[in-house]
């Protein structure tokens, strides 16, 4: 039987029931993705509910797209296909916290702030410092796998997720892994939800190592002239014993974004940095022994390698700084703009050739942004005033050239957000990877029938 | 997977040789002396570091992933299993040959292929040891992180693909931690790469997923891995204590207070004085247990940690606290615990070492079921284990030569299992489930997420050519036949 748009939010009503179901178009709407938008809007309230929509969707052959706040949405090619929006905030419980074990079991609905302040009762904490942090969900941290700035210090979610729940394409409710730190026992199919953008299943639940809170926080903010010497700094302090939190390297048009942080108004962040120069800001933690070192330390570093000025943050800054820096994405991606931004992996993390990025966005006369956290990609932004047909030609050109440069590079990048229109001429996953009849082997077995996010991981199908 | 499995396990038990044409054929791929197949010489490689037993009908020593590859296009033209191994270290009995088949041996594909010191890399074959990684890169101060007990002669082709731990992995984590790509061979003899060298790419995290996989979706041919910075200070404490609640409460508490040492081991009871004996690392012999907590890190984050410790410690009624005043020292109270388990053959005829893992914070209570548990069989059960991880490696002392007492161990060891995971732990923390562990897996697992991980199982390995007969229970993916009665856990022999 043919389901038309008109009776999918109906016969769904009959399932789970008229509350948790709309089909209002003007709700729709709002769930569009890349202008595709679904014909209802499911709000589930227990994994049981969310089996039940799944096994209708399989057996309607009808496309569903997990989602949590949708502020990540946007990464992706546009969806071949979009039915249901499966709004998964309806599931925002803590199942289990066991402080004295530091672990935790949290729903995947549940908003990263509402997380922190629970976990912070116990001077604990899950280090995903990720941009839209006010807004977004567990699940949607982990299933896009944005960027945390906590990184270097805390490694990716590959390092402290233990374990999840999740419904499959073949609507059934499966785990994987556990809640303890150590486990061997079976495939870690969680692993693969990270990052999988939806188009594995619905993520449920998901388990994490908690950390603790650190007894205090230290940050130094250095202006240096060249990337040379910024380089310089960061291979210095890579090769020292300490361990910073997090090093985000900015280039001069993205320290200005940070120092306009909206939320900054009211901090002295902006006079810390120095207008056209790079910046590096070091965030450390621990206890006032430690952070007297860490300060020390850093400090001579960034004088051997010509920083000018350089300064260490008053405790009343320190918050602002940590939000700019978190939020950088965001700033620079507000919805409906013309960004584009890249996100390219390779090594060196942070290459000294940077400024060939820049010069390819100077000769399409194209604002341009770029900055990095230590160990992890380089994000290069793009700011283009329109969206006419030139503009987007020249942005599809800027894209070939950098997916040829990670390439040439042993390396991968791709276009983490971007308009709609650059998306129907660019494959923003970039370059094919090696192994992608092998994701597509993957996506097979958790989704046989290709219902979960269709055609938003091209190479997954 | 089901079918073709039930057959593999029907002929497995039957058919140990290989047709002449086959032996003749990896001759040819390889050469006739890098190539096992007269009986006597494939004894050997029936073993791994548990008792499980499976003759391979062949054993062949590739160097080249190209071998590799022949080899197995070789075998799935015969339709013959393929087994991978390393050193054959494993504890799980997972790189035995359960249905017969060819044996894969990385001994010869033992080169560091590329050291990137600048991004703290290292590509590797799968044949290198552990340990000759670590020896290769200490000069540049880095070192790989991973170090299971057997880290002299373990692989990392094969921590890979156990997804090993060891000792370290509390604060540094395990293998997958610290892999970045992969280089694999497929069963149907495709080589492919997964992953890639800076860590992060979009799409799924293959890497992640045939990390651990115990060679049942492909072989793995080489591996790129993190290199770590070693720590400006390290400290190790012995803390000793007359009561075992008392060492493991501190464990608890030390987890609690968030203090994270980077190992933090525990021996108690009868093992203590097996080890002392047999080793001389300087654990008293009239305490009921020993913490050995090694702190690492900045010097400032050293210190403050040692005292936190000793606090711990003192608070739980510890005898007293010993730190280590050298490296000479350190490297003993190290040896100690690494040599535990050999130690241990020189009390009892054989063992059980059993891999649960629990949350820490349930350390005490679990210990003294462990112990009850023991009381109620009969039998001194004694712990050397991953304390801070709450990975447990509880020892059943037995004499296997009695069949009423082989009975009563392996039922013990099953309940000890039972209640690990009935506390929110789980089945195995580092040994793998493998040959060990396959029937206990429904006590983890609906039938719902079997069918899911069969279907990753068959996605690359449709026809149970590589590794067959391991992770999955027998009767999951073969109803015909019965599984050993209890499988559950292995004896290890001495």
């Amino acid at each position: 039987m043919n389901t038309t748009a008109t009776n999918i939010a109906a016969r769904l009503e009959t399932i789970i029931g008229a509350t948790r179901v709309d089909g209002s178009s003007e709700s729709c709407t709002r769930f569009a993705v890349d202008g595709v938008v679904p014909s209802a809007i499911t709000r589930p309230s227990s994994s049981a509910e969310v089996v039940e929509i799944v096994r209708f969707a399989k057996s309607e052959k009808l496309a569903v797209i997990p989602c949590g706040n949708g502020t990540k949405l946007g990464i992706g090619m546009p969806p071949a296909r979009y039915d249901i929006a499966l709004e998964m905030t309806g599931l925002n419980q803590i199942a289990y916290y066991d402080p004295g074990d530091l672990t935790l079991s949290v729903d995947a609905g549940m908003n990263l702030t509402e997380l922190a302040q629970a976990l912070g009762k116990q001077k604990q904490f899950v280090p995903l410092a990720v941009p839209f942090f006010d807004e977004c969900t567990v699940g949607g941290a982990i299933a896009s796998n944005i960027g945390s700035t906590l990184r270097p210090r805390y490694g990716t979610a590959r390092d402290f997720l233990l374990g999840a729940e999740f419904v499959n394409g073949a609507g059934t409710f499966t785990k994987s892994g556990g809640r303890v730190v150590k486990n061997v026992t079976g495939y870690d199919l969680h692993k693969l939800l990270i990052g999988s953008l939806g188009t594995l299943g619905a993520i449920t639940r998901l388990n994490f190592r908690t950390f603790p809170l650190p007894e205090a926080y230290g940050h130094l903010v250095s202006a240096f002239s060249s990337v040379e010497d910024v380089v310089r700094f960061q291979a210095m302090v890579a090769k020292s014993p300490l361990a910073p939190s997090s090093f985000d390297i900015l280039g001069p048009e993205a320290a200005q974004i940070v120092a306009e942080f909206k939320d900054n108004r009211d901090s002295a962040l902006p006079s810390w940095f120095t207008h056209g120069a790079w910046h590096v800001c070091v965030g450390f933690e621990g206890a006032e022994a430690v952070l007297r070192r860490y300060s020390s330390e850093l400090v001579q570093y960034a004088q051997k390698c010509g920083a000018s000025p350089y300064h260490l943050l008053k405790k009343s800054d320190e918050k602002s700084l940590r939000d700019g820096l978190r939020e950088l994405v965001k700033s620079l991606s507000s919805p409906g703009s013309a960004a584009t931004i890249f996100r390219i992996n390779v090594f060196p993390c942070f290459p000294r050739d940077v400024t060939n990025l820049r010069t390819l966005a100077q000769r399409f006369s194209i604002p341009c942004c770029i900055f990095a956290n230590s160990s992890g990609p380089l994000y290069f932004a793009l700011a283009p005033h329109d969206l006419e047909d030139k503009t987007i030609g020249s942005l599809a050109h800027i894209a070939s050239g950098i997916f040829e440069y990670a390439g040439a590079h042993n390396g991968s990048a791709s276009i983490l957000f971007c308009p709609v229109e650059l998306k129907q001429q660019v494959n923003i996953w970039g370059y094919p990877r090696n192994d992608a009849h092998l994701m597509r082997r993957v996506k097979n077995a958790f989704d046989p029938q290709n219902i979960f996010v269709p055609g938003r991981l091209v190479a997954a199908g | 997977m089901g079918r073709r499995l039930c057959n593999l396990l029907a002929e497995g038990a039957t058919q140990k040789t290989l047709p002449r044409d086959v032996i003749r054929g990896l001759q040819n791929i390889l050469s006739a002396s890098m190539v096992l197949h007269r009986s006597e010489d494939l004894l050997l490689y029936e073993y791994d570091g548990s008792v499980e037993k499976g003759r391979p009908g062949a054993v062949v020593f590739p160097s080249t992933t190209q071998d590799v590859s022949r080899v197995v296009r070789l075998a799935a033209q015969h339709d013959i299993p393929i087994i991978g191994r390393g050193a054959g270290t494993g504890l799980s009995g997972g790189a035995l040959a359960r249905t017969g088949g060819i044996m894969i041996v990385f001994a010869r594909m033992n080169r560091i292929l590329e050291l990137d010191l600048e991004n703290q890399r290292a590509v590797v074959q799968p044949g290198v040891v552990n340990y000759e990684l670590t020896r290769a890169v200490e000069h540049a101060g880095l070192y790989f992180a991973p170090d299971p007990s057997s880290w002299k002669s373990c692989t990392i082709g094969g921590n890979v693909l156990e997804n090993a731990g060891g000792p370290h992995t509390l604060a540094y984590g395990v293998t997958s931690n610290h892999v970045t790509a992969l280089e694999l061979v497929l069963p149907d003899g495709e080589i492919c790469r997964v992953g890639s060298r800076h860590g992060d790419s979009s799409g799924y995290d293959l890497a992640g997923l045939f990390v651990g996989s115990e060679g049942t979706l492909a072989l793995v041919t080489e591996i790129t891995v993190k290199l770590l910075r070693k720590p400006e200070s390290v400290n190790t404490m012995l803390a000793i204590f007359d009561r075992v609640d008392d060492a493991s409460e501190t464990v608890t508490e030390i987890t609690a207070r968030a203090i994270t040492p980077a190992a933090c081991e525990m021996l108690d009871g009868w093992t203590l004085q097996a080890v002392e004996d047999f080793i001389h690392a300087g654990f008293p012999l009239d305490s009921a247990a020993v913490l050995l907590i090694e702190l690492e890190g900045l010097g400032e984050v050293v210190a403050a940690q040692v005292a936190a410790v000793e606090e711990v410690c003192g608070d739980h009624h510890a005898r007293g606290v010993r730190v280590a005043r050298d490296e000479q020292e350190r490297e003993l109270l190290w040896k100690g615990r690494k040599n535990a388990f050999g130690a241990l053959g020189r009390i009892a005829p054989s063992n059980y070492v059993l891999d649960g893992v629990i949350p820490r914070s349930k350390i005490p209570q679990a210990l003294r079921r462990i112990q009850e548990i023991g009381e109620r069989y009969s039998f001194k059960i004694g712990n050397i284990f991953h304390a801070g991880d709450g990975n447990l490696h509880p020892i059943v002392l037995f004499d296997p030569r009695d069949e009423g007492q082989y009975q009563r161990a392996i039922e013990a060891s099953a309940e000890i299992i039972r209640y690990c995971v009935e506390i929110g732990g789980a089945l195995t923390g580092e040994h793998g489930v493998g040959m060990e562990k396959s029937e206990l897996m429904p006590l983890l697992f609906s039938d719902d997420d079997f069918e899911l991980m069969r279907r990753i199982h068959d996605a690359f390995n449709p026809r149970s050519a590589l590794n067959p007969g391991k992770i999955f229970p027998l009767n999951k993916g073969c109803g015909e036949i019965t599984p050993r009665a209890q499988a559950a856990v292995r004896a290890v022999p001495l």
